[in-house]
């Protein structure tokens, strides 16, 4: 979309009045500083996502809509989680980091922050495999698409 | 040369060919007024309250098809004309309205008359701006009324900082506008129209629909061709009167929940519908479930791909302007040597002709009391189908759209989507603005009139010889209407006490007053008036106060569940 003030609040705005629900959204500009791009997360039948799709295309801000989930796509999404790492829990954390393939960024003596990228459902899965009480903070960025292969969005 | 932002919006407006503009001034706005005294390209016409600017700039669309233009102050005159942007939003009509805003530095400041116009109007326009820099101004004024104007028309609000009004640029305005993200489609899919050509001619029981897209893209002629070279029965939503001549014996009436017994009859039994220009509405269609449990095929001709397969899945989505699309569909139709069945058709008209004979639209002609339906009839026969009418809402509103018989597109001119009380008499002066020769009637309500009734006195100002036609039943009526079926006749609120003497309050405003209380009087009145071609002339009409709008599907029923008299 354009990389306009205001252009991410009428997609937000369109997607509250409509009752259509966000799981995630992400955006940023991209190599064009004159367009930004997001991934939005969203569910619905058929039938909604199309008319979130023609919604989505009259904004006049929105130059291009494409529902990755059509065929192929990579999707990711980076998390950073604070974790206690005191007696045994600081072996045992930095052992279910490895295994995720994530990498301690931040070290204390009490916490290691560790940070991970993956599909919303690995990340899912981490934090599953953790203890409960040894989940300090989480911040999520909302996942970031790409279609496989040789398919491009391009404006 | 240099010129001020003030005087750049000036120019952009001459540029545009504004014949109008409908405003009311204050702070943020008194650079751009400034240049309004000094200009004389266009008539500044002052209202009496910011809403009435945005409907009579709507007024003045709808009648003519082209841009209207309101301007309005920051703060209250711009929430004040919040509910007109949200009207034409509703019903698509071109309207460019300018508002004042607080300078940019004191944006967020909370400051005098401050408030978030882009983000308060961003759900009821097509697009909003805010100009932070002089520099822009006259691109986003070309911007502005391009978008307006094109593709599925809509309201567009400028917002512009009073610093910006006092800077100085360059001043070049734009001949052409493009923007990447905004291509509306012009003509249908080739292949699509194609289908939509075989499905029409192979159809038994087809029916035509319409709405408001065949006024907006002023296809009349194209419809009308098409229809009567086929043959088939045609209705029309309320937006889409005059779309096709209401008298002609293919009209079967308008549809929908006060629509006529044979047009929903139609709607439900057809085989082959065809939706042109019109939105699949709840008022019309009633209950999707059960509009769907009838099987038929759709064609569905719209600007706007999200009006398409919204409310009901559709067999031939055309995605284009309709009068392309028609004129299109009219070529293939005449071009090719098939013809729809004639024997299918005339079993189809027989069963119409029977829906019809069940005469929906009758109504007491013996009664002492004023019926409305006949103020509107009489109407009818005095201006000779000639006049633009605009309404109110309510129940005044159904019977103006029933029973004056529109046979031109945009004379016929109301607020169906937001359903705005108060619409009625401003609109009627952008109408008369554009068309200062025509006959001009308001058919309102005792209480809609109230709600804008202040401008009266602009009326006087601009010498407006407007024709009120007040269907005085001293209730809102359609809500009683409501309450009698719906609520076991508690009139919760409905009664409209201490009318004013509307005579009296037309005369003060330097108008002529008139009450009528017999039915005998009411044709005698109506002539009068329309003798008085210099004046404003207000009728009081003492209704029947317990007359109801007949047909009438109750909400979330189905086509065929009409309430018949
Ligand atoms: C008290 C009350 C009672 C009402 N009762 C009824 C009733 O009984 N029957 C009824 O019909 N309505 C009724 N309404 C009005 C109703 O609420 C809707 O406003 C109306 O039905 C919508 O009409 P439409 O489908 O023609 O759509 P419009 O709002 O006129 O929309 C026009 C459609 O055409 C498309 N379009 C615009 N320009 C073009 C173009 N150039 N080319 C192609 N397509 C274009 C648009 O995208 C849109 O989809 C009532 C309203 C009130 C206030
Ligand atoms: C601004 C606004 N407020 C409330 C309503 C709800 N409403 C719809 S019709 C109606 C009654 C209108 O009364 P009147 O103008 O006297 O017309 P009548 O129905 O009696 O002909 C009301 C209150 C509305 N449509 N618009
Ligand atoms: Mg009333």
């Amino acid at each position: 979309m354009e990389n306009e003030a205001g252009a991410l609040s009428r997609v937000a705005g369109l997607f509250s009045a409509r009752g259509y629900n966000i799981e995630s959204l992400t955006v940023a500009p991209t190599e064009d500083a004159t367009l930004s791009r997001m991934t939005i997360v969203t569910r619905g039948s058929d039938d909604v996502i199309e008319q979130i799709t023609k919604q989505l295309n009259k904004l006049i801000d929105v130059v291009k809509v494409v529902d990755l989930s059509e065929a192929g796509h990579i999707e990711r999404e980076l998390m950073l989680v604070k974790v206690r790492a005191e007696g045994g829990l600081r072996e045992e954390m930095k052992r279910m980091s490895d295994i995720f393939r994530s990498r301690i960024v931040d070290v204390t003596n009490k916490t290691y922050t560790i940070e991970l990228t993956g599909a919303g459902h690995k990340l899912d899965a981490f934090l599953e495999a953790l203890d409960r009480d040894a989940i300090l903070e989480t911040v999520r960025t909302g996942a970031s698409g790409i279609g496989r292969g040789d398919r491009i969005l391009k404006v | 040369m240099e010129l001020t932002g003030a005087e750049i919006v000036v120019r952009c407006l001459a540029e545009e060919g504004i014949e109008f503009v409908f405003g009311y001034p204050g702070g943020a706005v008194l650079n751009i007024y400034d240049e309004v005294f000094k200009q004389n390209k266009f008539k500044h016409v002052l209202v009496r309250h910011e809403q009435a600017a945005v409907h009579a700039a709507d007024g003045y669309a709808r009648a003519t098809g082209r841009t209207g233009v309101a301007l309005v102050t920051s703060g209250p005159g711009a929430t004040n004309a919040v509910t007109g942007i949200a009207t034409a939003y509703m019903d698509s009509i071109p309207l460019v309205v300018i508002s004042g805003q607080v300078p940019t530095a004191a944006i967020g400041m909370d400051a005098f008359q401050e408030v978030d116009m882009v983000g308060i109007t961003r759900p009821c326009v097509k697009h909003n701006f805010l100009v932070k820099d002089v520099k822009d101004l006259a691109e986003t004024i070309k911007k502005a009324f391009y978008l307006a104007s094109t593709g599925r028309p809509g309201p567009v609000v400028v917002d512009i900082p009073k610093d910006v009004t006092q800077h100085k640029t360059e001043f070049a305005y734009p001949k052409k506008v493009t923007m990447r993200s905004y291509n509306p489609v012009i003509k249908g899919h080739p292949g699509q129209v194609k289908r939509a050509v075989q499905m029409i001619l192979e159809a038994k029981r087809p029916m035509i629909y319409t709405g408001g897209g065949v006024v907006l893209s002023n296809a009349a002629d194209e419809l009308t061709q098409f229809t009567r070279r086929l043959g088939f029965p045609i209705t029309s939503t309320l937006m889409g009167l005059g779309g096709y001549p209401a008298t002609d014996p293919l009209f079967t009436g308008m549809l929908g929940m006060h629509g006529t017994y044979e047009a929903n009859m139609a709607m439900q039994h057809c085989d082959v519908l065809i939706a042109i220009g019109a939105r699949f509405d709840d008022r019309v269609i009633g209950n999707p479930e059960h509009f769907i449990q009838d099987d038929r095929r759709i064609i569905h001709i719209d600007i706007d791909p999200t009006s398409i397969a919204k409310r009901v899945k559709v067999d031939v989505p055309i995605v284009g302007n309709v009068k392309d699309v028609l004129a299109e569909m009219n070529k293939l139709i005449q071009a090719s040597k098939e013809k729809p069945d004639p024997t299918a058709l005339k079993t189809w008209w027989t069963q119409i002709e029977l829906w019809r004979s069940n005469d929906c639209m009758k109504y007491d002609h013996d009664s002492r009391l004023i019926k409305p339906q006949y103020v509107i009839e009489k109407l009818h026969e005095v201006t000779r189908g000639d006049a633009y009418v605009t309404s109110d809402v309510g129940q005044h509103q159904m019977w103006a759209a029933q029973y004056y018989k529109f046979d031109q597109p945009r004379h016929w001119i109301n607020s169906g989507g937001l359903g705005t009380m108060g619409f009625g008499l401003p609109a009627a002066m952008g109408v008369q603005f554009a068309h200062p020769e025509s006959m001009v009637a308001c058919v309102t309500g005792e209480g809609s009139i109230q709600m804008n009734i202040q401008e009266l006195a602009t009326c006087k100002q601009f010498n407006l010889p407007l024709k009120i036609v007040l269907l005085n039943n001293r209730f809102l009526g359609m809500v009683r209407q409501w309450q009698e079926f719906f609520y076991g006749n508690r009139y919760a609120e409905s009664y409209m006490d201490a009318l004013p003497d509307f005579v009296k309050l037309a005369e003060s405003y330097g108008h002529v007053g008139m009450k009528i209380e017999k039915p005998e009087d009411v044709e005698g009145a109506l002539k009068e008036a329309f003798g008085m071609k210099e004046r404003l002339v207000f009728m009081n009409f003492i209704t029947d106060q317990k007359e109801n709008v007949f047909p009438m599907i109750p909400a979330g029923k189905g086509l065929n569940e009409m309430i018949l008299v």
